[in-house]
C-alpha cells in the first residue's frame, strides 16, 4: 500500500542540500513511498530569523501548514531537520498559545488562507523507521551493507526538544534502520551534538571545534562513513574537513553521506539517481567495501 | 419546617475572606434571607468565642439551624458540628459554606467574590429546613494494625505499636525487612554505621511477641470499612519450610546455580538460586528463586545439592503461595520509595559507560559488607583516582521529575568523605545546582566537607561522555559542565562518576494506594491528608503514611513520621468504638418494586434482596454512603440521609437563587 | 451574542477527589472564574440526572459534574456508573433540545487543583458561548424541526 504525505522541500534542497532531496526522492518511489510536493511553498521560518522576528517567522511557518491542510491535511514530511524543528515548533506554539492562534490566522486571512492546527509535521526519518517500518525496508535491500561501519549522526534538531519519535539525548531509530540494510552503525555517543550550524558563518572556531569532536570520535570509533540526516549538519561536517585540519593539526578525510543515499544505495539504487557524484569527499572508495 | 430558626455566622478568616469578600453586605443580605433569624459575622469562627457565639445563640435564641460561612468543611465541620452539639442541637442540623477555598481565596474581583459568596450562602440556606437530625453510627474498632513494608519507617511504627501493646501484623514484599537502609553503608551527618543501628530494631521486630511478620508476602485485597479492614495476603512460597530452616545457609553455599545477580548488591555482586539475602537478614531464612532454580524452572537439577546439604530437611519444592486473611482496625503504609532510574537520562551514560554508577550502587561499594569488600573500586578492580558527584539526577528537572529528592545532597556530601577517608589520594568533585543542607547538624557537615579539600563546582553536569579531546581525557570519563560561579564552561576528566539519582514513587505506587483506597499527589508519592497538619494521615479514615512512600525523606524524618503514623493508628485502635458517618442509604420497602437494579450496582454489597418480601433493603454496616443507588433507582426510592434528593433540590434552588 | 452575559453554572463535586481539588486550587491561590457554585456529595455516581434538569430548570445555564478518575474512586466504582450515565444523559438532553456542551462531566483528583481551576474557567467560558440557556427557545427550534 503506497504511503501518501505532503512534502516540505526546504531552501536547501535547492542549494548545498540537493543530493538529500533528490536522494529522497528516488528512495520514497522505491519504498513505495508517495511524497506531493506542497504546492508554492515558502521557507520555514528558519532558526535565525526566528531569533530576531519571532511573531513574523511564525507566521511564515504556518503559512506552509495552512497549505498543507488545503491540499488535504495529510502529514507534512520535511528531510532537513531545522526546517522539522521549526514546523513542528509553530504546530505546538499555534496549538497551545490561543493569542497566537488567532494573530497567526489573522495574518493568513489576509493572504487568504487559514490554519486549524491539524497537520502533523514528521521528519522523513520517523516515516521510513515508523510508517513504513525496518523490515519492509529489510525486505527490499539488493545490496546488503556488510562490513560497511557507519557513524549514525542524528544532529542536534531531529529528536529534539522532546523526543516525538526517538528518545531525544540518545535515539536509535537510524541505528536500527542502518542495521536493516546490513551495514554496522558504530558506536557513536555525540550522535546528537550540535554540528556548529549558523555559527561558521558567525563564529568558526566554535564551530570548528564542535565539527573536529564529531569527525574525531567518528574515526576514533572506526567510522567508514558518517550518515546525516540534516542539509545544514551534512555540509558542515563534510566541507569544513580541511579547515578542521587546519585548525586541529588533524587530517580527517571521512565520507560523509545522507542517510537516504546509503539507503538508497542499499535498495539498488543508480548512484547518479543519488546524487553520490555531488559529495565533497568521494564515497566510491567507501562504497566499494560492500560486497557486490 | 417554616418556622425554623437559622442562625449564619460568616467568618472573616482575618483577612483570608474579608479581605476580599464584602463580609457587611453579605451579613446584611443574610439577615433578610427566609428563615434566618441572625446573621453574625465574626473575625475568627474556629476560635472558642466564635463556636461559642454558636452555643449561646442556641440557647438564647432558640435557634434551630446553623449555617458557618467559612473555610472547606474538610478542615472545620468536625468543629462546628461539635460546637452545635454543644450547644445541644444535633450535629447534623449544621451546614457549611465553603466561602474560602472555593471563593475568597480563586477569585479576582472582589464584587464578584462577594456575589459568590452570596450564592454559596444561599445553598445552604435554602437546604437547612430540610436536614433531619441523625445520630451517628458507631461500630467496633479491631484493636489490630497492619504495617505494609518493613524498612526503616515500617520497622519503627511496628515496634512503637507492639511496645504500646498491640498484635501488629508487617506484610513484606522483600524475602527480609530492612528496606534501602540495609543497603548503606554509613548515615549522614553523624557516620554512625547504618547497619548497627538498624539491625537491632531488625531482629527486635522479629522476635517481639506482639508482632506477625510476614515477609515475602504482598497484600491482594483490602475490604472492609474503618475500625475493620479484612486483608487478603499472599505469602509467596520460599519452597523452604521455614519452621524448619535455622537459618545456616549451608543450602546457599552447596547450590549449582551461583551467578545470580544480587538484589541487595543492586546488580553488583551475585548470589545463588537459594540465598538469604545478606547476613543479618529477619527472618534469616533461606529462599528458592524459582526463575532462577534448576528444579523449578527447568524440571531438573542433576544434584539438587540444596536438599543433601539441609540438615532438618526444609526443601519443599512442592510448595504453594499461601492465601491468608486478616482482620485489622487501622493500616500503615510504610512502602518506601525506588530509586530514579539513570537509564532515563541518557546523556549521563548509565548503563553505556562502565564507571558511571549510581548513588544506591556506590553505597554497596563502600560497604564493607558489599560486594567488594569495602573497596572503591573501578569495573577494572583498580581505584579511581578521581570522581565526579552529580547531583540532582532525575531531579528537579521538568522532564524527569520536578521536586527535589530532599536527600541527595547530603549523601552525596556523604560519598566524598568516603571517598576521602579510603582513598586520601583521589579528588573528588561535587556538581550541584544548590546545596540543601537543611538538617540539623547538616550545614556542619558540609562545612567539614569543603575543609576536606572536596572541589565543589555550582552547575548541573551537562554531560558525561567518552569522547577524549585531549590527551589527558584518553580513556577517561569527561563530566562537562557550566560552572555558574566562575562563569565558564568546565571538561573534567575522571575515572568514575556517581549518579546522585533521586527518590522515586515506587512503580505500583498507584495501583497499591488504589487498593487501599487513597489516592497519590501529582507527583505520584502517596497523597497525605492535608500537607501541613496531617502529613501521616490519608483520606481513607484508619490508613496511616510512613516513610518515603509520602514524599522523599532521609531517616530522622522518615522515623519521626512513623511515630506520628504508630501515635496515629495507636489513638485510632485504641477507641473501643469508631462514629461512622450516618449518611447512608434507606430503601422504604413500602415504595420498592423489588426491580433488582440497585443491587447489582452497589460497590459494596451492602443491598441484599429480601425474596420473601420482594423488596431490597440495605445493610447499614456494609453500605458507605456513595449515593449511587439513589442515583440509580428508576423511582427514586433509595434516599441517602443527609444527601436526600430535597436537600440537593434546595441546594440548587438557593444556589440559583440570585 | 452578547459579552457581559455571566452564565450560571452548577458544579457536583465529589467529596472525596474533585470538592479536594477544588479546595487545593484555594490553598494554592489560583484564580477562576466565579460563575460556578460547587454542591457536595460523597461521589459522582450520586448525582441523579434529575438533578442536572433541576439545575438547568431553574436557571443554571450549564452543569459540570467532577468525580475522581477512573479506579480512584472512594467508593470502588461509583464514578464507573456515572461514566455510564452520562452519555444517556447527554442523549436525553439532546433530545430536549439542548445544545451539546452545556453538561460537562470530568475526573479531577485533590492533586489537580490546576485542572479544576483551568476547567472552570474554560468550561464557564465554553458556557458563554453558547449564551444563556432559553428553553423557550430550544422548545421553539425543535416544533420547526417536527413542523
Ligand atoms: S468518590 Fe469521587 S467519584 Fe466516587
Amino acid at each position: 500500500m503506497t504511503l501518501t504525505y505532503s512534502y516540505f522541500p526546504g531552501c536547501s534542497s535547492e542549494a548545498t542540500g540537493k543530493a538529500y532531496d533528490i536522494s529522497t526522492r528516488a528512495v520514497c518511489d522505491k519504498l513505495d513511498i508517495e511524497l506531493k510536493e506542497l504546492p508554492d511553498w515558502n521557507c520555514c521560518g528558519s532558526t535565525s530569523y526566528f531569533s530576531i522576528r519571532e511573531l513574523e517567522s511564525f507566521g511564515v511557518s504556518a503559512r506552509n501548514l495552512a497549505i498543507a491542510q488545503e491540499v488535504g491535511g495529510m502529514d507534512l514530511v520535511a528531510t532537513c531537520s531545522a526546517c522539522y524543528t521549526i514546523l513542528a515548533k509553530t504546530n505546538r506554539y499555534f496549538s497551545e498559545d490561543p493569542v497566537l492562534h488567532e494573530t497567526i490566522n489573522e495574518a493568513l486571512e489576509a493572504a487568504g488562507r487559514t490554519y486549524d492546527g491539524n497537520v502533523n509535521v514528521r521528519h522523513i526519518l520517523d516515516v521510513i523507521v515508523n510508517d513504513l517500518g525496518c523490515e519492509t525496508v529489510a525486505e527490499k535491500v539488493t545490496r546488503r551493507m556488510t562490513k560497511l561501519r557507519v557513524a549514525p549522526y542524528y544532529g542536534c534538531q531531529a529528536t529534539r526538544p522532546k523526543g516525538t519519535f526517538d528518545d531525544p539525548e540518545f535515539p536509535t531509530s537510524l541505528d536500527h534502520l542502518l542495521e536493516a540494510v546490513g551495514a554496522e552503525p558504530i558506536y557513536y555517543p555525540v550522535k546528537t551534538k550540535c554540528c556548529g550550524g549558523m555559527l561558521m558563518m558567525t563564529q568558526e572556531d566554535a564551530a570548528l571545534r564542535l565539527c573536529h569532536e564529531l569527525l574525531k570520535c567518528a574515526q576514533d570509533n572506526g567510522a567508514d562513513v558518517i550518515v546525516t540526516t540534516c542539509p545544514l549538519c551534512e555540509m558542515n561536517v563534510e566541507a569544513y574537513q580541511k579547515m578542521v585540519n587546519k585548525a586541529y593539526g588533524t587530517s580527517f578525510n571521512i565520507p560523509v553521506m545522507y542517510f537516504t543515499q546509503l539507503l538508497g544505495y542499499a535498495l539498488g539504487v543508480d548512484s547518479k539517481a543519488l546524487a553520490l557524484q555531488m559529495q565533497i569527499v568521494p564515497v566510491e572508495n567507501v562504497l566499494a567495501k560492500v560486497p557486490a | 419546617m417554616a418556622d425554623e430558626k437559622i442562625a449564619v455566622y460568616f467568618c472573616d478568616c482575618g483577612t483570608n475572606i474579608a479581605g476580599k469578600v464584602d463580609v457587611d453586605e453579605v451579613v446584611k443580605w443574610a439577615a433578610e434571607q427566609p428563615n434566618v433569624t441572625v446573621a453574625r459575622e465574626y473575625k475568627y469562627m474556629c476560635s472558642d468565642p466564635g463556636q461559642d457565639l454558636i452555643k449561646t445563640d442556641i440557647k438564647e435564641l432558640g435557634v434551630t439551624r446553623v449555617v458557618v460561612a467559612a473555610c472547606s468543611p474538610t478542615m472545620h465541620e468536625p468543629t462546628f458540628r461539635k460546637a452545635a452539639a454543644d450547644g445541644g442541637l444535633n450535629p447534623f442540623l449544621l451546614q457549611m459554606a465553603n466561602v474560602r477555598e472555593h471563593c475568597s481565596w480563586v477569585t479576582e474581583d472582589p464584587v464578584e467574590a462577594t456575589e459568590k459568596a452570596k450564592r454559596i450562602l444561599s445553598a445552604q440556606i435554602h437546604r437547612l429546613p430540610f436536614n433531619e437530625a441523625l445520630q451517628p453510627i458507631e461500630v467496633p474498632v479491631n484493636p489490630d494494625v497492619m504495617v505494609v513494608g518493613a524498612g526503616i519507617a515500617g520497622i519503627e511504627a511496628a515496634l512503637k505499636l507492639a511496645d504500646a501493646g498491640k498484635k501488629v501484623f508487617v506484610v513484606e514484599r522483600d524475602p527480609s525487612i530492612g528496606g534501602h537502609m540495609a543497603m548503606f553503608d554509613k548515615t549522614f551527618p553523624t557516620l554512625d554505621c547504618s547497619a548497627c543501628i538498624l539491625t537491632p530494631k531488625m531482629s527486635a521486630l522479629g522476635k517481639h511477641p506482639n508482632i506477625t511478620l510476614m515477609a515475602y508476602s504482598e497484600v491482594t485485597e483490602v475490604s472492609g470499612y474503618v475500625g475493620n479492614f479484612k486483608v487478603k495476603v499472599r505469602k509467596k512460597a520460599r519452597y523452604v519450610d521455614t519452621d524448619k530452616c535455622t537459618g545456616c545457609a549451608a543450602c546457599t553455599e552447596a547450590c549449582v546455580v551461583q551467578k545470580v545477580k544480587s538484589e541487595f548488591d543492586v546488580g553488583l555482586g551475585y548470589r545463588p538460586a537459594i540465598y538469604i539475602p545478606f547476613p543479618q537478614a529477619v527472618p534469616l531464612k533461606a529462599t528458592i528463586d524459582p526463575a532462577k532454580c534448576l528444579t523449578l524452572s527447568k524440571g531438573k537439577c542433576a544434584k539438587q545439592s540444596c536438599v543433601s546439604a539441609c540438615g532438618p530437611g526444609a526443601i519443599d519444592f512442592g510448595q504453594q503461595d499461601e492465601q491468608v486473611e486478616l482482620d485489622v482496625g487501622a493500616i500503615i503504609m510504610a512502602t518506601g520509595f525506588e530509586l530514579f532510574d539513570c537509564e532515563r537520562e541518557a546523556r549521563y551514560g548509565y548503563g553505556r559507560l562502565a564507571n558511571v554508577i549510581t548513588s544506591l550502587e556506590f553505597e554497596r561499594l563502600s560497604n564493607a559488607s558489599g560486594p567488594t569488600g569495602g573497596h572503591i573500586v573501578m569495573k577494572n578492580g583498580e581505584a579511581p583516582k578521581s570522581v565526579a558527584i552529580l547531583h540532582c539526577v532525575g531531579s528537579r528537572d521538568e522532564n524527569y521529575q520536578e521536586f527535589c529528592s530532599r536527600v541527595c545532597c547530603m549523601y552525596s556530601l556523604k560519598f566524598a568523605h568516603l571517598i576521602k577517608e579510603h582513598l586520601p589520594e583521589t579528588e573528588v568533585y561535587e556538581l550541584y545546582i544548590d546545596m540543601r543542607a537543611y538538617g540539623k547538624g547538616y550545614e556542619e557537615f558540609y562545612k567539614r566537607l569543603m575543609d576536606e579539600g572536596v572541589h565543589f563546582i555550582r552547575g548541573r553536569a551537562a554531560e558525561v561522555s567518552d569522547v577524549a579531546l585531549a590527551p589527558e581525557e584518553e580513556g577517561r570519563l569527561v563530566v562537562k559542565a557550566e560552572d555558574t560561579l566562575l562563569g565558564i564552561m568546565r571538561r573534567l576528566p575522571v575515572d568514575m562518576v556517581i549518579l546522585s539519582a533521586g527518590l522515586s514513587p515506587r512503580r505500583d505506587a498507584k495501583e497499591v494506594a488504589q487498593t487501599f483506597g487513597f489516592g497519590c499527589s501529582a507527583n505520584g508519592f502517596y497523597l497525605e491528608r492535608h500537607p501541613k497538619l496531617e502529613p501521616a494521615s490519608t483520606m481513607t479514615d484508619g490508613v496511616f503514611l510512613a516513610g518515603a512512600c509520602q514524599y522523599p525523606k532521609d531517616i530522622p524524618d522518615a522515623v519521626a513520621q512513623a511515630g506520628a503514623a504508630a501515635a496515629g493508628a495507636l489513638t485510632f485502635v485504641n477507641n473501643p468504638t469508631v462514629k461512622v458517618e450516618p449518611t447512608i442509604s434507606y430503601i422504604d420497602p413500602e415504595k420498592c418494586s423489588g426491580c433488582h437494579i440497585c443491587v447489582g450496582l452497589c460497590p459494596h454489597a451492602a443491598i441484599q434482596f429480601n425474596a420473601e418480601k420482594e423488596v431490597a433493603e440495605v445493610i447499614e454496616a456494609a453500605c458507605k454512603g456513595c449515593g449511587v443507588c439513589v442515583a440509580a433507582c428508576g423511582s427514586n426510592v433509595p434516599q441517602q440521609r443527609g444527601y436526600l434528593d430535597k436537600q440537593i433540590f434546595a441546594e440548587i434552588e438557593g444556589a440559583l437563587a440570585l | 451574542m452578547s459579552t457581559d452575559f455571566e452564565p450560571r453554572i452548577i458544579g457536583f463535586l465529589c467529596r472525596w477527589c474533585s470538592y479536594n481539588g477544588a479546595d487545593l486550587a484555594g490553598t494554592s491561590r489560583m484564580k477562576y472564574l466565579p460563575n460556578m457554585v460547587p454542591i457536595r456529595t460523597n461521589c459522582s455516581g450520586r448525582v441523579d440526572p434529575t438533578h442536572v434538569l433541576k439545575a438547568l430548570a431553574d436557571g443554571a445555564d450549564g452543569v459540570l459534574i467532577a468525580g475522581c478518575h477512573p479506579g480512584d474512586c472512594h467508593y470502588i466504582n461509583g464514578n464507573y456508573r456515572t461514566a455510564g450515565r452520562y452519555p444517556l444523559m447527554e442523549k436525553l438532553l439532546e433530545q430536549l433540545g439542548l445544545e451539546h456542551g452545556r453538561v460537562r462531566l470530568e475526573w479531577i483528583s485533590a492533586a489537580e487543583g490546576d485542572k479544576f481551576a483551568k476547567t472552570v474557567t474554560e468550561f464557564t467560558e465554553q458556557i458563554r458561548a453558547l449564551g444563556p440557556l432559553d428553553w423557550g427557545k430550544q422548545f421553539e427550534a425543535e416544533e420547526a424541526k417536527t413542523a
